[in-house]
């Protein structure tokens, strides 16, 4: 069992309507854990990201991310948690550099600290001041990284972080899921890029029916660790 | 709390200022209700003077409708909902931002559409005091309005006619004070205008307070 752990569910339910979309998980992630959460299409793992991230309230069962109960009050999780969803969470009209920024200033950082993050995703200068409906969907899904990092979230919560990536794009997720981790911050991502997403995370949970089916538990610690990414 | 309000205002009005939709299809709109007004009732200028104060409030609130309307819109889509609420912005800046960024863009709306009922309308301004106070208490009650119902709106099906609804009754009480408060300004109708402004400055608190109060249930819900 993780020392400090950043997640901590037990029998947790979470009902959308009356349909529970978690139906009793129980999972723990230690601090500076990179879990990969795998299970077939509405197995549930998308609810778990949102759960954690405080938008979807769990109705029994007790559930802790970051020290926060998210039963007594799961908004106040919200600004330590980073989500990257399918959804971009951009302004469409706005530039790429003026939705970092603005998300940056939403977040209570230094918006100068925006053009470190749009460096750190390679989004190219020239794209910086188009708007973001004029950008591809691989350049918006690097301005929504960009205003993920921007945050500094101390838990990555990533759904699908590879999808509508090329492979050097794929690459960039890799390199910064490990330098989260070694940089002290707690990743949670699904991905159904198995094979990538198996080589950079540290540990793989299933998911089924909204519970965990299979817990890897943590790798031997040659695999562990930021170095092993691409 | 104030850097939420000038952060959200300032993001909206980039976006107008990009989209410029109150510009292009807000503005037009206005001065075609003023054209339309004046044909329908041209025969009759004391009746189209008579009655201005009052076209001048509803036009003012349809343009609200479509201005309130573009304003929710614009932090729906691609999971800005959630965006929003991971953010450290408060829900209350979050309204206030809102509403401070509708405020701007009615009064501009408001300014064109006055210059141009005092052109077509033959209109004499005696109680300019009563119109400069009546314009921003009145504007602040829509604009307040607007913020509450349209993220409410802007979640449903069928929205385009289920705001108008939502909204104009809410505020019938400030199209009745300020319509008397205009009809004073314009000396078609006696009585005490300043009263009319204090109930405009009342019903703007109420609706401030109200939607300051909501806003946390509000952005959950939207």
């Amino acid at each position: 069992m993780p020392l400090d752990p950043v997640i901590q569910l037990h029998g947790a339910v979470a009902l959308l309507g009356q349909f529970p979309v978690l139906a009793g998980v129980d999972l723990e992630v230690g601090d500076g854990e990179r879990v990969l959460l795998r299970g077939p299409n509405g197995a549930g793992k998308t609810s778990l990201l949102r759960t954690c991230a405080g938008l979807i309230p769990v109705s029994s069962g007790s559930a802790t991310v970051l020290g926060h109960d998210l039963r007594a009050d799961r908004r106040s999780v919200r600004p330590l948690v980073g989500l990257m969803a399918h959804t971009t969470g951009l302004y469409d009209e706005l530039t790429a550099a003026d939705n970092v920024r603005f998300w940056a200033e939403a977040c209570r950082v230094d918006p100068a600290d925006a053009a470190g993050a749009m460096d750190r995703v390679g989004l190219a200068t020239r794209l910086r001041t188009v708007p973001v409906n004029r950008l591809s969907t691989g350049q918006r899904r690097r301005v929504s990284l960009a205003a993920m990092i921007v945050r500094r979230p101390r838990l990555w919560l990533l759904d699908e972080p590879h999808a509508g990536l090329d492979t050097v794009g794929r690459d960039l997720v890799d390199r910064l899921i490990g330098d989260a981790a070694a940089a002290g911050a707690t990743v949670l991502f699904a991905s159904h890029d198995l094979e990538r997403a198996d080589a950079v995370a540290d540990r793989t949970v299933s998911i089924v029916g909204g519970a965990v089916a299979e817990d890897t538990g943590p790798r031997p610690a040659d695999r562990t660790g930021a170095d092993d990414v691409a | 709390m104030w850097h939420d309000v000038w952060l959200v205002c300032r993001k909206d009005l980039r976006i107008e200022a990009r989209t410029r939709v109150t510009l292009n299809h807000v503005a037009p709109f206005v001065l075609t209700v003023v054209m339309l007004f004046a044909f329908a009732l041209d025969a009759d200028t004391t009746l189209l003077r008579r009655a201005t104060g009052g076209l001048f409030w509803v036009t003012v609130l349809f343009a609200a409708n479509a201005i309130a309307q573009r304003s929710a819109s614009v932090d729906r889509p691609d999971g800005l909902p959630d965006a929003l609420r991971l953010s450290n912005l408060s829900p209350a800046g979050m309204f206030l931002g809102k509403t401070l960024s509708l405020f701007l863009q009615l009064t501009a709306t408001e300014l064109v559409l006055a210059v141009a009922m005092v052109l077509m309308y033959d209109v004499r301004l005696r109680g300019i005091a009563l119109i400069l106070a009546s314009i921003p208490l009145g504007t602040l009650a829509i604009a307040a309005v607007g913020s509450v119902y349209g993220p409410l709106a802007a979640g449903l099906q069928g929205r385009e006619s289920i705001l108008p609804l939502l909204m104009l009754p809410a505020l019938a009480p400030v199209l009745l004070a300020a319509t008397n408060a205009f009809g004073v300004a314009f000396g078609t109708t006696v009585g005490p205008g300043w009263r009319w402004v204090v109930m405009l400055g009342m019903l703007g608190a109420i609706y401030v307070a109200a939607g300051t109060a909501t806003s946390a249930a509000l952005l959950e819900e939207t």
